[in-house]
C-alpha cells in the first residue's frame, strides 16, 4: 500500500481494487507560471487506465492534450493532484526518479519519430536500454528480433535518413517496445503518415495492445480514435468526455460548435 | 565494476563517434589543447636546458670553492700603486682558516710565448701545485708542477694543449724549452684541453684557458716581479700585482658560506680600497636554483595561458554542440536518461578532446629535442650575423626534457577538458526535456 497518497490529497483517493490499473489520474492540474501571469494548461483532470486498455485523448489545439500526455509521460510534473502508476505515486518523484520510470516502464512514441540520425536502425532501437542499464550480450539480438517484428530486418544497417516515413515510425515503436514496457505513449503517431501507412501503424499499435500491453495515443483523427476502445475529449484543459470513441464525435463537435459560438458573439 | 566499465567504455565510444561527426571542428579543437601542451613540454624541456648549462658552468668552477680575485680599484682614492690581493692576504687566509684545505695562489701575466721562430700570444699562470687539483687539470703527458720546483723556483712548466699545439705542431714538448722574455722554461708537462668557463656574473669574466702555460709561482715572482707593464699604441699601463687569484677549497660543503663570509671581514679588515672580489660558486649555484625556479613559474604561467585558449576552445565548441543537439538531448531525456547521463555524456566529450589533444602534444613535446636542434640549425643558417650576437647559452641551447612534465601536460589537459567541459555539459543537462524535444 502507498503511504504516499493518503494524506495531503484527500480527494485523491487510491484506485479502485476491482481491477488493476495500468495508471491513475487524479484531479492533475498543471499551471504554467509566464511573466505576464498563470495560464491554466489543465484542471482538475481525473480518469483510470486498466491494465490493456487502449485510449485515444483527443481534443482541439491548446485543450492540453499535450500537457497531459509528457505528465503521463514523465516528462513533467504536476502543479497538483495525483498521477499513479500501478500503485506508485508519479507525481511526486524526483528527476531522477521520473528518469528511471521513463527507461524501465514506458514507451515513447512521437509524432515526429524523434529517432537519432547518427545511429543506425539497430542502435536507435538500443539506445533505451543504456538508460536502463539492460544493455547485455543478448540485448543486440533482442533489438534485433524487434527490428523484424517491425518489419525492418533487412534495414537495420540504414540510418533514419534513409528510411520513409512509416519505417522510421516502426523503428520508433519497435524502441519503445525494448524496455518491455506495459504502458505505450504514443502522440500523434501517425500525424506525419499518409492513409495507407497509418493503417500500418495502427495495426502495430492494435497488434501491441492485444498483446496486453496498455496503450494511450493522442490523436485528432477520429478514424484513429475509432480504433482505440475508449476515448477522452479535453476542452481548455478540463475532460468533458469519457466513454468508447462513438460518442467522442458529438463532444467535439459539441466543442467546436461552442468555439464557433464564441467566435459569432465576439 | 566491471558493468560500470563496461557502461563508460561505451560513452567514450559514444563520444568518439559524436566527435567524429565533425571531424575538422574536432580536429581544430584538439590542435589548440596540442599547442597549450606541446608549449608546456618545450618551455619546461628548454628552461631545464638552459638551467642546467648554467649550473654545469658554476659547477666547474668547483661548488667547494671560495674564489678571492684581484681587480682595478675605480676609486678616486687609488694612487696607482699597487692593488689586489697581496701575498700577505694569502698567508693570513692560509694560515687562520681551519676549514679550508687547500690556498692556490694564482698569478696571470700575459706574455709572448717563444720557440725558436715561432711565437704565440699566450698567457703564463703562476701557481702551486694544488691548482692541478682545484682547478681539475688533467695531464695529458708528463707531470704537473711540484713543490720542489715551487722551493727551487725552477724555470719549469706545464702547457695547455693548444700551446704545446701551436709551438711543436710535430713531435712533444716534453722536454724541451718555452721562452719568455729572456727566461726559459722546460716543458715538464701537458695538460688536455679545458673548457673555457662563461663569465658569470660579479668578477668572473669569461675565461679561456687554452692559452695556459703554467709556471711556479715563486718562479714567477723571481723572474717577473710583481710590476706588469704593457705598452699599446696611444696607452701605456703600469700595474703592481702581486696575485690575481687566490681559490680556496673549503673541505666541507656546509661550510662553504660561513667560510666565504670569514674570508670576506679578513680582506676587508686589511684592503682599504675595493681592489678584490670574493666569489663563490656555491652561492651562485643557489641562486641559479632560484632563478630557475622564477622561470620554471613563468614559463609555466605563458603554457597555462596557452591551456586556458585551448579550454576556451573547447568550450566554445561544446556549447555549439550542445545547441545544435538539443533536440537529441530531448530525445535521450525522454528515453529515460538521467541529468548525469547527459553531464556524462557531454563532459566525456570535452575530456576526451582535451585527452587527445594532451597525448598528441605529449608527442610534439617528445620532439622538443630535434625539433629545436633542428630551428638553432636553421636559425644558423639563414641569419648567421643575429645568431652570432646572442650568448652562448642561448645560442648552444640544448633542451632537456624534463620527466615530470609529461604526466602532467597530460594531467593538466585532462583538467582543462572537465573544467571547460562542465558548464556546457551542465547547461545541456539542465535543459527541460519538453523544451529540448520540440526544438528545432
Amino acid at each position: 500500500m502507498p503511504a504516499s497518497a493518503s494524506n495531503e490529497m484527500p480527494a485523491a483517493d487510491l484506485p479502485p481494487r476491482t481491477e488493476k490499473l495500468a495508471a491513475s489520474i487524479r484531479q492533475l492540474c498543471k499551471e504554467y507560471r509566464l511573466s505576464s501571469g498563470s495560464v491554466v494548461a489543465l484542471r482538475d483532470v481525473s480518469f483510470d487506465v486498466p491494465e490493456g486498455d487502449f485510449v485515444s485523448i483527443m481534443g482541439p489545439s491548446g485543450s492540453g492534450k499535450s500537457t497531459l500526455l509528457n505528465l503521463l509521460g514523465c516528462l513533467d510534473r504536476p502543479t497538483s493532484g495525483g498521477y499513479f502508476l500501478g500503485t506508485d505515486d508519479v507525481a511526486r518523484m524526483s528527476d531522477d526518479q521520473l528518469a528511471d520510470v521513463r527507461a524501465n516502464r514506458l514507451g515513447f512514441v512521437f509524432q515526429s519519430f524523434n529517432l537519432l540520425p547518427a545511429l543506425s536502425v539497430l542502435e536507435n532501437i538500443e539506445l533505451p536500454l543504456h538508460y536502463s542499464g539492460q544493455l547485455s550480450r543478448t540485448s543486440r539480438q533482442r533489438c534485433e528480433r524487434l527490428a523484424q517484428r517491425v518489419g525492418l530486418g533487412d534495414r537495420m544497417d540504414h540510418r533514419p535518413m534513409q528510411l520513409s516515413g512509416g519505417q522510421q515510425q516502426r523503428v520508433a515503436i519497435a524502441r519503445s517496445l525494448v524496455n518491455d514496457p506495459r504502458f505505450l505513449l504514443a502522440d500523434e503517431p501517425t500525424g506525419n503518415l499518409d492513409t495507407s501507412t497509418t493503417a500500418e501503424i495502427l495495426d502495430l499499435l492494435t497488434e501491441l495492445n492485444n498483446e496486453g500491453r496498455t496503450i494511450l495515443l493522442v490523436t485528432h483523427e477520429p478514424e484513429v480514435a475509432d480504433l482505440t476502445r475508449r476515448t477522452v475529449v479535453l476542452r481548455d484543459g478540463g475532460l468533458i468526455y469519457d466513454g468508447p470513441p462513438t460518442g467522442a464525435r458529438a463532444a467535439l463537435q459539441a466543442t467546436a460548435v461552442r468555439a464557433t459560438a464564441s467566435e459569432v458573439h465576439r | 565494476m566491471t558493468a560500470a566499465l563496461a557502461r563508460y567504455s561505451r560513452t567514450v565510444r559514444l563520444s568518439i563517434k559524436s566527435l567524429l561527426l565533425h571531424p575538422m571542428r574536432s580536429a581544430l579543437t584538439v590542435l589548440g589543447i596540442l599547442i597549450g601542451v606541446t608549449s608546456v613540454v618545450w618551455l619546461l624541456a628548454i628552461g631545464e636546458g638552459i638551467s642546467q648549462a648554467s649550473q654545469q658552468q658554476i659547477a666547474a668552477l668547483g661548488a667547494n670553492n671560495i674564489i678571492v680575485r684581484t681587480i682595478k680599484p675605480t676609486s678616486d682614492d687609488f694612487d696607482g700603486s699597487g692593488y689586489g690581493v697581496t701575498r700577505a692576504d694569502y698567508v693570513t687566509l692560509n694560515s687562520t682558516l681551519p676549514t679550508i684545505d687547500a690556498a692556490v695562489p694564482i698569478r696571470e701575466v700575459k706574455a709572448e710565448l717563444r720557440r725558436g721562430r715561432r711565437s704565440y700570444e699566450g698567457r703564463l699562470v703562476g701557481s702551486t701545485p694544488e691548482y692541478e687539483r682545484v682547478a681539475r687539470l688533467k695531464i695529458a703527458e708528463g707531470r704537473f708542477l711540484t713543490d720542489i720546483d715551487g722551493e727551487r723556483q725552477r724555470n719549469h712548466c706545464v702547457l695547455s694543449a693548444q700551446v704545446a699545439e701551436k709551438l711543436w705542431p710535430i713531435g712533444s714538448p716534453l722536454g724541451d724549452f718555452v721562452q719568455v722574455d729572456h727566461e726559459f722554461y722546460k716543458v715538464v708537462g701537458i695538460v688536455e684541453p679545458r673548457a673555457a668557463s662563461a663569465g658569470i656574473g660579479g668578477s668572473m669574466a669569461a675565461e679561456d684557458y687554452s692559452k695556459d702555460v703554467y709556471i711556479p709561482i715563486r718562479t714567477m715572482w723571481q723572474r717577473l716581479g710583481d710590476q706588469i707593464i704593457q705598452v699599446q699604441p696611444g696607452q701605456f699601463r703600469r700595474d703592481l700585482i702581486e696575485m690575481t687569484q687566490v681559490t680556496l677549497r673549503v673541505g666541507q660543503p656546509d661550510e662553504v658560506i660561513r667560510t666565504a663570509d670569514v674570508v670576506r671581514n679578513t680582506l676587508d679588515r686589511t684592503h682599504t680600497l675595493e681592489d678584490y672580489a670574493v666569489t663563490v660558486p656555491m652561492e651562485l649555484l643557489e641562486q641559479a636554483n632560484t632563478t630557475r625556479l622564477m622561470f620554471m613559474v613563468l614559463l609555466g604561467i605563458i603554457a597555462a595561458i596557452s591551456l586556458v585558449v585551448g579550454g576556451i576552445g573547447i568550450m566554445n565548441i561544446m556549447l555549439a554542440t550542445v545547441t545544435e543537439r538539443t533536440r537529441e538531448i530531448g530525445i535521450r531525456r525522454a528515453l529515460g536518461a538521467k541529468r548525469r547521463d547527459i553531464v556524462g555524456q557531454f563532459l566525456t566529450e570535452s575530456v576526451v578532446l582535451s585527452i587527445v589533444g594532451g597525448a598528441l602534444g605529449v608527442a610534439g613535446g617528445l620532439l622538443c629535442r630535434p625539433g629545436a636542434l633542428w630551428i638553432r640549425d636553421l636559425l644558423e643558417r639563414s641569419i648567421p650575423e643575429q645568431m652570432a650576437a646572442l650568448p652562448d647559452i642561448v645560442r648552444n641551447i640544448e633542451p632537456q626534457l624534463v620527466p615530470w612534465s609529461i604526466p602532467l601536460a597530460l594531467g593538466i589537459s585532462a583538467v582543462v577538458g572537465v573544467v571547460f567541459g562542465v558548464y556546457p555539459a551542465v547547461r545541456a543537462a539542465r535543459l527541460d526535456p519538453i523544451e529540448a524535444l520540440r526544438h528545432n
